[in-house]
């Protein structure tokens, strides 16, 4: 069963609640009782989030479609298969913005994207409401679970019991997944959801998947569910070439903060290792960065194996040092077997360390620290 | 029976062989027997301590320096962190290597009626050059010959607190202090001859004060340990007179010259004179004189000397060859040298270095002594003997 479908219009009720006050307000003058401005102020807050009109949204979407296919002829293309990604590109070609917050750029999207979900009015003109569920206040909370309970009394019913017996139980088939959240729940249901009505939501889902035949219900209930992707199945192994001499080295980039650095790492036995054409010993006098260059290493127990030629630019001394340690990482899981590689990814070798300068903000000495506060 | 004989003959050979090897066999125990005991065989050090008798097989081998030698010979030569080490580990132990046992040969076939050879130890940072320096001063040492020790030429061209203008040449300043100083180190280190050399010319240092020709060596130092306002003079005194008296037929004494640092003489300095203007090297007295001893013009001995990017001046960290850091004009006062190039340790030295810490029980550290820890300290030191000695400090 399909939810029914939502369309953007002023709720009636709200219509309602205007009148009353604008009625309370004449009563009021004509009580000749001295009432302040503030009364007639419109109360912003309490109007609630912007309503817009189904066909309010739909001129939107077709001025859309209009200005996509001005776009594509602007940019040259062809404007029947302008997809999303060119119009992203289109826009960051002729507005070029050098704000940091990538929400605050120029974007052009489908209305359906922009403007928040909400919901339609309820009933029909004839004042009934359109869902059997409406009087209960979160009709498509209870209409989900009232999904459940029917697929429920289904498999407990005797008469489709020779049916059930040809599927059979497969948990596997939901993969690697979670539960929505119940943000997630909300935005999917457009209905405020209480934490409680969430928790029991999830006890019944999982009381579905525990019973023996819920193979048929698997499509209902993953549809609450989000899939999980694996970042092993994401990883890139560099190339394994061979050069001129037979020896095998691969090739791989790195960066940490600032820096940048690209390393070629060779199978000669050697253990030399060579920075920006300097020895690392002289490149790289502290300690502490010698050790982050040997950690894949030690850790994958190749230490004097290899032969490192590294370029790096950019950043300072720590930063470099990690950069060059996260490109060491890469290039060596073309030497390593998958599990060495899971281990390296659990160590923490294989992920690019996300940390940057944090900006300084206006009203503040730095990101974080306050002028000092002063009584007077 | 012709059989019979043979077999009796051959048994009667028999048992003389099986005597003369037996015989043999109890002589060979009792020499390995008396042999074996005083000296326990080790890989890394050797009985060998002269360094005259030290050859290539000694190559990666520590050796031990006597403590007699250390107090006459080093009081102020040694570098401070080895110094440390010999308080530790109760002995001096240093290893043999290979550039250090070059030059050691070619002074042991010096021709001392020919002008002094002059031999430079120069390579990277921390590398051991010093050290190097130490053992050829030793190996002068223990041949007799006369050693005049300049542990580091940089400290002479900074941090100079007492600065006089030259009583001797008026351009010139003179550094009292610093000279006192070596002065004093020069007294012990060459007891044995302060009273057999005489000079050779009368030297008035003030009014009332004057050497006369013909006292001995000690008179003149102690003169200028004591009037420390002269003792530049007396170093340059001490300095001539050892060059003029060296390799003459009635000296029986080899002056070998040994300084350390031997870029500060011609880099720059950081003593400023009176107007805030920088001081060139050459207007220091002691260096001046250094450097006359630097040139290869008197016979009879040697110098031998060492680079160091340590201490100098002005000049950027990767430099380590001697073009660079002697500069044009110390390259073209140096020239002709024998270059001898130190390098970081071979396999086989950084062996010997783990196993001599194994030995003084200095690698605590459990994972230190296994094979992985091996290959970690070699990927962290890349075998530079300062950076292996720092890392296995806290180990």
């Amino acid at each position: 069963t399909a939810l029914p479908c939502n369309s953007y219009e002023c709720s009636l009720s709200k219509c309602i609640k205007n009148n009353s006050i604008a009625l309370s307000a004449v009563s009021a003058s004509l009580r000749d009782i001295c009432v302040s401005c503030a009364l007639h102020r419109k109360n912003l807050a309490a109007a609630g989030p912007e309503k817009f009109t189904v066909e309010f949204i739909q001129k939107q979407a077709e001025e859309f479609n209009i200005g996509k296919r001005h776009l594509a002829n602007m940019m040259g293309e062809d404007p029947e298969s302008f997809t999303q990604e060119d119009i992203d590109r289109s826009i960051a070609y002729l507005f070029p913005s050098g704000l940091f917050d990538k929400k605050a750029r120029p974007l052009m999207k489908h209305p359906e994207e922009i403007f928040p979900k909400q919901r339609a009015i309820q009933w029909g003109a004839d004042r009934r409401p359109f869902h059997f569920l409406f009087y209960t206040g979160k009709q498509m909370y209870y209409s989900v679970m009232h999904c459940q309970k029917m697929s429920h009394q289904k498999h407990t019913s005797p008469f489709q019991y020779s049916l059930r017996m040809l599927t059979r139980v497969s948990i596997s088939s939901l993969g690697t997944s979670r539960w929505f959240t119940k943000e997630e729940l909300e935005a999917l249901l457009v209905e405020t959801i209480s934490t409680h009505d969430y928790n029991h939501f999830i006890q019944l889902m999982e009381r579905l998947l525990s019973l023996p035949y819920c193979a048929t219900e698997v499509e209902f209930v993953l549809r609450y569910r989000r899939q999980l992707e694996a970042p092993s199945a994401k990883r890139i192994v560099p190339l394994l070439q061979r050069d001129e001499w037979g020896v095998a080295f691969s090739t791989s980039d790195g960066c940490r903060k600032t820096s940048n650095c690209s390393v070629v790492l060779r199978e000669c036995g050697s253990g030399c290792i060579t920075i920006n054409g300097q020895n690392y010993l002289h490149y790289f006098p502290t300690l502490q960065d010698r050790e982050q260059l040997m950690f894949p290493f030690q850790f994958t127990g190749m230490l004097g194996r290899f032969d490192l030629e590294c370029t790096v630019s950019g950043g300072g001394r720590s930063s470099q040092a990690g950069a060059l340690r996260l490109a060491t990482s890469r290039a060596l899981l073309s030497f390593l077997s998958e599990r060495e590689a899971e281990n390296m990814r659990q160590a923490g070798l294989l992920t690019p360390d996300p940390r940057v300068r944090e900006r300084k903000k206006p009203g503040q000495e730095g990101a974080r620290r306050k002028f000092t506060w002063n009584k007077r | 029976m012709a059989l019979q004989r043979l077999t009796f003959r051959l048994r009667q050979t028999v048992t003389h062989v099986r005597s003369l090897h037996t015989s043999g066999c109890t002589q060979q125990q009792e020499a390995v027997a008396v042999e074996s005991q005083p000296e326990p065989f080790s890989v890394f050090r050797t009985q060998e301590n002269d360094p005259g008798c030290q050859t290539e097989k000694h190559i990666g081998q520590h050796y031990t320096l006597p403590s007699a030698h250390i107090n006459t010979l080093f009081p102020h030569g040694l570098p401070w962190r080895f110094k440390q080490r010999v308080k530790t580990f109760n002995e001096a132990c240093m290893m043999v290597r290979q550039p250090a046992l070059e030059v050691i040969s070619y002074l042991k076939k010096t021709d001392f009626s020919k002008p002094a050879l002059r031999y430079l130890f120069y390579g990277p940072k921390g590398t051991g050059k010093t050290m190097s320096l130490c053992h050829t001063v030793h190996f002068c040492y223990t041949q007799g010959w006369l050693v005049l020790h300049v542990p580091d030429a940089h400290l002479w061209v900074k941090n100079c607190k007492e600065l006089l203008p030259s009583s001797y040449n008026s351009s010139r300043f003179d550094q009292p202090l610093q000279a006192a100083e070596w002065l004093r180190n020069f007294r012990i280190t060459s007891e044995q001859f302060l009273s057999k050399i005489k000079t050779k010319q009368r030297y008035v240092w003030t009014k009332r004060e004057s050497t006369e020709e013909g006292s001995p060596l000690g008179q003149l130092v102690d003169q200028g340990i004591s009037r420390v306002k002269c003792s530049s003079d007396v170093v340059g005194a001490v300095m001539k007179e050892l060059r003029l008296q060296s390799g003459q037929p009635e000296s029986n004494f080899h002056l070998a010259v040994a300084v350390d640092g031997v870029n500060a003489l011609w880099g720059r300095s950081t003593i400023m004179k009176q107007d805030k203007s920088a001081m060139d090297p050459g207007e220091l007295t002691l260096v001046y004189n250094l450097r006359k001893l630097m040139q290869n013009d008197w016979i009879g001995g040697a110098i031998i000397t060492a680079l160091s990017q340590t201490g100098s001046l002005y000049t950027p960290k990767s430099v380590y060859l001697p073009q660079e850091l002697l500069g044009e004009r110390g390259f073209d006062y140096m020239d002709p040298f024998i270059p001898a190039s130190v390098s970081n340790y071979s396999e086989k030295e950084f062996e010997s270095c783990c196993l001599y810490y194994m030995d003084r029980h200095w690698l605590q550290h459990p994972q230190s002594q296994t094979e992985e820890g091996k290959k970690e300290i070699i990927f962290l030191s890349n075998r530079n003997p300062r950076m292996l000695e720092r890392i296995c400090a806290f180990l």
